[in-house]
């Protein structure tokens, strides 16, 4: 009966050594996943509080206007907002000095005023200026 | 005549660095738990799309306004009421003064009206907090 005294003992082990190389691949895939929300947007700088009323060139000067219902007036014409970034471009092209005084109305939505902002960054025009609307 | 000494008890002497990757793991565990992001949830906003939109550098330095729908204003984490616009002034002077490099994120609702844009806008102007940018999202196509 000696087949009874035969030690059954059998080692059973998970093997570990490779755990932290799974720890790292999880750790790289979660690295690689994440995305941080960044905040993106259109920059712009304000004009200073109490400037003095520079007198720029009338000619210098490309007026865009937002009217209540959304219309977008360059230079008193009405013009489709997709085409802004064309015209844009183009007067700059003609004029280097052109600087652009945005005005809205208070009853414009912000989303046409950040469309036709839009459009100015899109015609890479740099000289941008906010006007204040006239109060009614 | 110079004796030489042979040392033959090498000493052994060794710090253990089977452990080490438990502790590294141990600290970066600790650190993940106790490092707290600041981050406001501010409003509700429904942000514009555009295209042409650049990435704010650091975050360091920005502070959120959000304008939602209903025309109400939180910066970072305090209400401002629209009939009390100027105390939006104090605060963002206030901010400013603590980081000369402060950059203004609007967080507006797309169907805010460009009223309370425009208040606000003038308020950070008298504030002299100048630099902003409109938070936008991608657009596609």
């Amino acid at each position: 009966m000696a087949i009874l005294n035969k030690r059954q003992k059998e080692d059973v082990e998970i093997p570990s050594s490779s755990l932290a190389d799974i720890a790292f691949l999880l750790l790289i895939f979660f690295l690689v996943c994440t995305t941080i929300d960044v905040d993106k947007g259109l920059k712009l700088v304000l004009p200073p509080p109490d400037v003095t009323q520079e007198q720029i060139h009338k000619k210098n000067i490309l007026n865009v206007l937002i009217n209540d219902v959304g219309e977008v007036l360059l230079d008193n014409e009405i013009v489709n907002v997709r085409d802004i970034e064309r015209i844009v471009r183009d007067k700059m092209a003609e004029n280097d000095k052109l600087i652009i005084s945005l005005k809205t109305t208070r009853l414009t939505k912000y989303r046409i005023y950040i469309e036709v902002l839009d459009q100015l960054k899109r015609a890479d025009a740099t000289r941008i200026s906010i006007a204040e609307p006239e109060e009614v | 005549m110079a004796v030489q000494i042979k040392r033959k008890t090498k000493l052994k002497f060794s710090i253990p660095t089977a452990s080490m990757p438990d502790i590294i793991f141990q600290l970066l565990i600790f650190f993940m738990v106790t490092t707290v992001l600041r981050e406001y949830t501010g409003l509700q906003v429904t942000l514009p799309e555009a295209k042409k939109i650049e990435k704010l550098e650091s975050k360091r330095n920005v502070s959120t306004i959000w304008i939602d729908q209903k025309n109400r204003i939180v910066i970072d984490d305090v209400t401002v009421k629209y009939e009390k616009l100027t105390e939006l002034r104090n605060i963002a002077y206030q901010k400013l003064v603590d980081n000369p490099r402060l950059i203004i994120s609007l967080r507006v609702d797309e169907g805010a009206d460009m009223g309370v844009v425009i208040d606000v806008q003038q308020e950070l102007r008298k504030a002299n907090t100048l630099r902003v940018n409109y938070s936008a999202l991608q657009q596609v196509g």
